[in-house]
């Protein structure tokens, strides 16, 4: 079919571009400066799919995001669900397929870029129709930082879909000139096709830009194709225009039953009649027009239905000069036709004589609702206004006002100047002087000549098929279903119903639902409540709200100065937060389970390094430090020597364990802690949060040095002769460097600080050095370590080590439930000091209970069954029928090369008074059987951490 | 995105922030003296009000200063900010 | 065996080919080795022997940062809080300033001033959409009239903490400090985010 609905002359498409594109299978073509639904029409496509409970034939409704039926499917270029076809803008090649209320999603990813931007401006305004552009404009004249934003492919608003005069030329024109003023006015941002859907506390907007999706297959790649504004205004100026509204009549959903100002839309806009012969069925005086001037472009019109008695006399007047017979107190009272309206039935409001009149379109107006979605969601209340039948910002707001259609004034010189009006009212509550005033242009729009009348629905049809949410396929029915039930709140009649619950959010459906629900239950609309209007306005896609967090970017990846070593020697990684740590590093042919036992293997019997540079480090200086550290840990600091080193247990104030580490004293007055990996940001947090709001008076300052060092374990029995091969002026031997002290030293000419601290129970030596002089120590120390096999080690590999040697760890042996003394600590909880943080509470009786869960460990009966971590520990030999009787749970299992066995540490009720027991550990659907015994199974006399 | 204003570095967006729960809730001179209920109730207990309540903020991502807020819960407005050791102002 | 200048290696090493990508839209280059000590300063009557050793006077207005050069050449002095500096200076004096300022604040009875050179890592981020480079990411409004020449915020940026220098506010031109183990994140993040405008014309 060829573009048979195109008129001769007249629309904003370009007439010497061919589009083509394909929709339903069908090879069809457009213009540059079509919608696909415009497209459609051109064509005489009215029908685009079928709806979704009772599989009508659904047509173009409207010309805008109010779109109930026209939900499509972009196939090509890229796989897109759920569009309407209204909004989506004609490119060459695109190929779309109507859907009956679901979309597919692509099954593959997404190859398009999307991004996020902030702005920040005095003042937003929201809409570049008539309103909007004339707050901008004074804003702008002002000196204000103004951002202006609109949904639509160019500025104008409601004046594309007019042929509207200001000042006695096209208002066109008057776009034009504000337009060509604001962009060459400093300090304005001008966004096209931008859709604010989401306002805020404290001036925060989001808005969605489109910045590629017309340019179909052309869209550069390198181009985000959607764009969040996250804008931050001082003041928002509301100018969103409004939303025809239909009037509910029986079979008022046949593909050819359009919003009025929709077909003047598609005429003026896009130079295409919506139909052959056209009947228009209004209770206000804006459908009039767009009899008149379809009527003017040749179109046949041969009646206007005004459910009013009393119509518009000039309005009539011009109506009867064009042929048009108006008839007054008149309605439609249904329809006919299948893929496309053949006739409407109509008749005086309340019954009388009926008659038909054959025609393929229908324009409905049932008048205007002001889209004040954006007002409602910064928390204005609405009001309905029953002269207008809408609902209208009530009390303004401090920082947004709202101007034009949007505000319920839907004269075009009024809203020219409530425009004016709000940018000044902006300008001066963001602080600036307002321009002189702007003159307001003089529109030559007719005026409004007779009052609106309030029509939901035309009575007396058939209820089941008079549709009031057209996408979710709610009837009139439905809604008197729900009433009748008792539901009286509009919230539920919306859940009963589903009205308004659907992609298009009940934008024609929503109003109209409240006035059916008050008629059927005879309530005034004023004294009721509307519902909320939430965020987003229209539908927002995942990926632009994802932008660039994706791959990569998806969550910072932290990385060690030693990070490139460990890839290039094919480290297998773990997460720790948001560090990968070098879990193990698997040779040729090995699985983890392999290699961490050669790993433990090179710690226990020769040497080995990891890089644990990922511990936290805080420096703590002051003459109250050692105050401050008795009160943080559970154990005496005070009483620690300068040179030594001393293990440490932090708890909440609730007694229970939150990190530990160690604390090195390296003067009177200066200490350095070391956190675990994951607690590193807490502990600092909780240090600050401590001298800040209950101990100022502690003169002591807290600082992270955690990336600045490298941290790096030299750990086994031949760690010594390495150490000593790399620092000849150290003295390295037992004596002269005891356990749990630290030195200053030269290792391979860097310097560093060395702590003999173990992890492992072996001999070790943990190497700190500036972290630019990172992987030169590490280099240093594998070559220096090369004649006695030294070996890198990962954490799966420090967590055997460590747990042969029963030492927790805090947030996989604890979960916060844990004190110190379940972790059989008792020995690092002081006495003698007379609080620290978490004291009072070990007297409290809960924790004092003697069936409190306590650290032991477990020997699976068979050496060779690894007990699953998380598994539950029970009594009984079977899995008994639930409930069983669950005693604690398995928080670390593994393999160990030391013991020729597996074993676990596992957290159990009164755990120390059935070491020796016999118990059962559920895997999968069995039970293991297990031997209780003490946490320490490997050189539990302590004989090789000093080597 | 909600600002919040830090006393020293101003208007900041809610991200940069860490919530400390209710304000003005002192450690105990001397807990041992406190009998386990007493205990239970500082470690436990907070008042959870529909209006004006004061807590405690950390500009976490920002100068790392705690700082005491009065905030409505009925509406999130931050009515007061003021800086640890002052006296919670008043607010209407 | 000795760690020579040559085996030190900052965390964007490698970096400088892929910041060059975004040229001319953005010069992006790390400014690797800086001197950067964390001044906390109990005494404020101290804060007039800091700058004699400094040759700046510390910021006294939140949120900002005061430059200068003096005895161990040109320093920057940022507020990051009521109490805390940090001090950048050029690579190499790490250990004379800990001991200058330690001693010019009297020290830890005065405050505290930690070497903290490897904590971070400095990028220097200029050119004509240097700006919009981090409004991509950065809540900040950056607009000369609200950030001015001598801007310091402590923010975030994409998903990581930064220290945003203003040095220039016109033409723009930016100092970042981020914490060394996010240096690749940002890193990777920045040139990303300045894949648009490679390909425009400036």
């Amino acid at each position: 079919m060829t573009a048979d609905f195109r008129l001769p002359a007249g629309g904003r498409i370009d007439r010497d571009s061919a589009l083509r594109f394909s929709f339903n299978g069908r090879s069809l073509a457009g213009r540059t400066g079509d919608t696909l639904a415009s497209a459609l029409l051109a064509n005489g496509v009215h029908q685009t799919g079928t709806s979704i409970k009772y599989g009508r034939p659904r047509g173009i409704m409207a010309a805008g995001v109010e779109e109930p039926n026209a939900l499509v499917q972009i196939a090509e270029p890229f796989t897109e669900p759920m569009l309407t076809a209204t909004t989506v803008e004609l490119y060459d090649g695109l190929v779309a397929d109507g859907l009956s209320g679901y979309g597919v999603l692509a099954a593959e990813p997404d190859p398009s870029r999307y991004d996020a931007k902030h702005a920040h401006c005095d003042v937003l305004v929201v809409g570049a129709g008539p309103a909007g552009l004339a707050a901008a404009l004074t804003a702008a004249r002002s000196g204000a930082r103004v951002v202006l934003v609109d949904d639509q492919s160019e500025p104008g608003g409601s004046l594309l879909g007019t042929d509207d005069n200001l000042d006695g030329r096209s208002s066109d024109v008057w776009v034009r000139d504000v337009i060509t003023e604001l962009d060459t006015t400093p300090g304005v941002l001008r966004l096209d096709r931008t859709t604010a859907f989401g306002a805020y506390q404290d001036g925060f907007v989001l808005a969605l830009q489109r910045r590629t999706d017309h340019l179909g297959f052309d869209a550069p790649s390198h181009v985000s194709r959607h764009r969040i504004w996250r804008i931050r205004a001082k003041q928002t100026v509301i100018a969103t225009g409004a939303h025809e509204r239909p009037i509910v009549f029986a079979d008022n959903d046949r593909p050819g039953i359009l919003l009025a100002g929709a077909a003047r839309t598609y005429l003026h806009r896009y130079g295409v009649q919506v139909g052959r012969r056209l009947a228009v069925f209004t209770a206000n005086d804006s459908a009039y027009l767009a009899a008149i001037e379809l009527a003017e472009a040749g179109i046949d019109v041969p009646v206007l239905l005004d459910a009013r008695q009393e119509v518009p006399p000039g309005l009539s007047a011009e109506c009867a000069a064009r042929g048009i017979e108006v008839h007054p107190g008149h309605v439609v009272t249904g329809t006919e036709g299948h893929d496309r309206l053949t006739d409407v039935h109509i008749g005086p409001f309340g019954g009388g004589q009926a008659d038909t009149v054959g025609c393929d379109t229908l324009l409905v107006s049932g008048g205007w609702n002001p889209a004040v979605h954006l007002f409602s969601q910064l928390g204005g209340t609405l009001r309905y206004a029953p002269e207008t039948g809408a609902y209208v910002p009530g009390e303004s707001l401090a920082s947004a006002r709202v101007a034009g259609s949007a505000a319920g004034t839907f004269e075009l010189t009024t809203c020219v100047e409530q425009g004016i009006d709000a940018g000044r009212a902006a300008v001066t509550a963001a602080g600036f002087t307002p321009a002189a005033e702007a003159r307001v242009p003089v529109a030559d729009v007719r005026a409004e000549e007779t009052a609106a009348a309030v029509l939901w629905r035309v009575p007396g049809g058939a209820d089941d098929r008079a549709f009031v949410d057209l996408q979710r396929d709610v009837t009139v029915s439905e809604v008197e279903r729900a009433t009748g039930a008792g539901l009286e709140s509009l919230e539920h009649v919306k859940r009963y119903t589903t009205i308004g619950t659907a992609h298009d959010q009940g934008k024609t459906s929503g109003t109209v639902a409240a006035g059916l629900v008050a008629e059927q239950l005879g309530a005034n609309l004023a004294e009721r409540r509307p519902t909320t209007f939430r965020p987003p306005y229209t539908s927002v896609p995942f990926a632009a709200l994802g932008g660039r967090d994706r791959g990569e970017l998806y969550d910072p990846i932290r990385v060690t100065a030693l990070h490139d070593w460990h890839v290039a020697q094919g480290a297998e990684f773990e997460d720790v937060g948001q560090w990968k740590r070098a879990r193990h590093y698997p040779r040729q042919g090995e699985d983890m389970h392999t290699a961490v036992l050669r790993e433990c293997r090179a710690a226990r019997e020769g040497v080995a390094l990891m890089d644990a540079s990922t511990l936290g480090k805080i420096d703590l200086q002051g003459p109250d430090a050692a105050e401050l550290l008795d009160m943080l840990y559970t154990n005496m600091m005070s009483t620690l020597k300068v040179g030594r080193i001393r293990y440490g247990v932090m708890c909440g104030i609730d007694g229970m364990v939150i990190d530990d580490g160690t604390v090195i004293r390296l003067a009177d007055d200066h200490f350095l802690l070391t956190t675990t990996t994951g607690n590193a940001a807490m502990v600092l947090d909780w240090i600050e949060e401590w001298l800040q709001t209950e101990w100022p008076h502690l003169r002591v300052f807290a600082t992270s040095v955690t990336e600045h060092w490298v941290t790096v374990p030299l750990v086994g029995p031949k760690s010594r002769d390495v150490l000593a091969a790399l620092a000849p002026e150290l003295d390295v031997s037992n004596d002269a460097f005891g356990f749990m002290t630290w030195q200053d030293a030269t290792v391979a000419g860097i310097p560093a600080r060395i702590c003999r601290i173990s992890f492992s129970g072996e001999l070790a030596y943990e190497i700190n050095v500036n972290a630019w002089c990172g992987l030169a120590l590490w280099e240093a120390l594998i070559e220096a370590g090369e004649p006695y096999g030294i070996t890198p080690y990962g954490t799966e590999t420090m967590h055997v080590l460590r747990a042969e040697k029963g030492y927790p760890i805090v947030g996989q042996d604890t979960d916060g439930t844990v004190t110190p003394q379940d972790l059989g600590m008792s020995w690092a909880v002081s006495k003698k000091k007379t609080d620290f943080i978490g004291k009072r509470s070990f007297s409290r009786a809960e924790n004092l209970r003697p069936d409190r869960k306590q650290l032991v460990g477990l020997l699976p009966a068979d050496p060779s069954v690894l007990l699953p971590e998380g598994g539950q520990i029970i009594e009984h030999d079977h899995l008994p029928e639930p409930p069983v009787r669950m005693l604690g749970h398995v928080t670390s299992s593994y393999d160990s090369a030391a013991l020729g066995r597996t074993f676990a540490l596992a957290v159990l009720r009164s755990g120390r008074d059935r070491i020796g027991e016999k118990l059962y550990v559920t895997k999968d659907d069995e039970v293991v059987a297990v031997t209780v015994t003490d946490t320490v199974l490997y050189d539990k006399e302590g004989a090789r951490r000093d080597g | 995105m909600q600002l919040i204003p830090c006393p020293w570095c101003g208007p900041r967006e809610e991200v940069e922030f860490h919530y400390g729960g209710q304000a003005h809730v002192d450690y105990p001179a001397e807990p041992a003296a406190l009998s386990d209920e007493e205990w239970a109730k500082f470690v436990f207990f907070r008042d959870n009000p529909r209006g004006p309540f004061a807590e405690r903020w950390s500009h976490a991502a920002g100068c790392r200063r705690w700082f005491n807020a009065v905030r409505d819960t009925r509406s999130y407005e931050l009515l007061a900010v003021y800086r640890p050791g002052q006296e919670r102002p008043v607010t209407t | 065996m000795t760690a020579d200048i040559t085996t030190r290696r900052t965390p964007l090493d490698g970096w400088t080919s892929r910041f060059a990508e975004l040229a001319p839209a953005v010069r992006l280059t790390e400014r690797p080795f800086r001197s950067q000590l964390t001044l906390r300063l109990r005494d404020a009557g101290r804060a007039a022997a800091v700058s004699r050793v400094l040759g700046v006077d510390l910021p006294e207005t939140p949120c900002t940062f005061n430059r200068g050069a003096g005895p161990h050449g040109p320093v920057e002095v940022a507020w990051l809080g009521p109490d805390e500096y940090l001090v950048l200076a050029q690579p190499g004096l790490q250990r004379t300033l800990e001991s200058a300022l330690r001693e010019a604040i009297g020290g830890t009875q005065g405050g505290a001033v930690v070497d903290v050179s490897a904590q971070r890592t400095t990028l220097a981020l200029s050119g004509p959409r240097a700006r919009d480079l981090l409004a991509h990411g950065c809540a900040i409004d950056l607009h000369p009239s609200v950030s001015p020449t001598g801007t310091c915020v402590q923010t975030l940026l994409a998903q990581t903490g930064i220290i945003l220098l203003v040095r220039d506010a016109d033409p723009a031109e930016f100092l970042l400090l981020v914490r060394a183990s996010f240096a690749r994140y940002l890193a990777a993040w920045l040139v990303d985010a300045g894949a648009e405008y490679r390909e425009e014309p400036v």
